[in-house]
């Protein structure tokens, strides 16, 4: 039993492993590193939930040749994301910027859980409401039938 | 019984976001270039190999851009529909990544509607025009800005509701 829970924590520790199909040689380590990053950062237009990385499409396999060609030309991250942006929209950003159009992202979960957090809020002070109902007089009674029943028994 | 109103309201609101989400089409990714200058290309003419045609070619009047190739199931869908346009408006098409001899049997077989057919082999041209399916189409006004996008098929609806009103707009105006 405890190998079987062993191997399926360690199950959970295997990250997947992506990585471009291509073979790209860089000319320095610190190139291939930004490179890398990019891919995972920008998003397949065709198979939606993957990034350019982990993307089998053809036009995915252009893009991430177009991110190399310009990784090699020295150009910055921002200049790359940008080639991507002006081209395909902020759909290609997996982190979509902060603005109008997208503030329900960014603030919606907060919105949700400060309201959950009134909803926990009122639940609890309702239940310590009902407790404290319960008066002397209550319970004298309640006191008087336990007793009548000990008597019977 | 105001117990049972505050979970009523949450999945209302629930069911009205669900609502909103499934009519939300997540295929459609908005075109950055609407209203900007369309993307520059110079590009092989499909039958003159040698001579280069650019947007600069069709500046003054207003032109379609139809992304189009052989391997392209859906481009047949919208053939008759990009045929009848070919009557409204100066039509190029924009034979993405095929093969010069099946986009020539292809044309063919069902017809050429274009006036220009330009040769994109290696997708570059495409990627500048933010092309991610096959087939899409761009309408560009007098002054070489981008005014329409379609991904996909052209429907009969779209031709009627959107583009042909759109064409006699564009031409209307002043270049």
């Amino acid at each position: 039993m405890r190998k079987i829970v062993l191997a399926g924590l360690m199950m959970l520790l295997v990250l997947p492993a992506y990585a471009g199909i291509e073979v790209h040689t860089f000319s320095s380590p610190e190139k291939e590193e930004r490179y890398k990053d990019l891919i995972n950062e920008l998003r397949c237009l065709v198979c939606q939930n993957q990034n350019l990385s982990a993307s089998d499409a053809p036009l995915a396999k252009q893009l991430r040749e177009q991110a190399f060609t310009m990784v090699e030309k020295d150009a910055s991250d921002d200049e790359i994301i940008d080639f991507m942006v002006t081209r395909y929209g902020d759909f290609v950003l997996y982190k979509p910027p902060l603005k109008p159009s997208t503030y329900a992202l960014w603030i919606g979960p907060f919105i949700l859980l400060f309201g959950g957090m009134i909803v926990l809020h009122r639940i609890i002070r309702r239940n310590r409401a009902v407790k404290a109902t319960i008066n002397e007089a209550d319970y004298a009674k309640a006191r008087k039938l336990l007793e009548n029943e000990d008597n019977k028994a | 019984m105001s117990s049972y109103k505050l979970p009523i309201i949450i999945f209302a609101v629930l069911v009205l976001l669900l609502g909103i989400g499934l009519n939300i089409d997540p295929r459609k990714v908005p075109s950055p270039f609407i209203d900007k200058p369309a993307p520059a290309f110079s590009l092989p003419k499909f039958e003159q190999p040698d001579q280069m045609i650019s947007n600069a070619d069709f500046k003054g009047k207003p032109w379609m851009l139809n992304v189009f190739a052989s391997w392209c199931v859906t481009c047949l869908q919208e053939h008759p529909q990009i045929t009848q346009l070919a009557q409204h408006i100066t039509l190029v098409g924009l034979n993405k990544e095929d093969k010069t001899h099946e986009a020539r049997r292809w044309l063919y077989q069902h017809g050429n509607p274009y006036h220009t057919i330009v040769v994109d082999a290696d997708g570059k041209a495409s990627i500048d025009w933010g092309v991610y399916a096959v087939p899409e189409t761009f309408i560009i006004d007098k002054k070489g800005v981008v005014r329409y996008k379609r991904i996909g098929a052209v429907t009969p609806e779209d031709m009627a509701d959107t583009i042909l009103p759109l064409i006699e707009k564009l031409k209307a105006e002043q270049g």
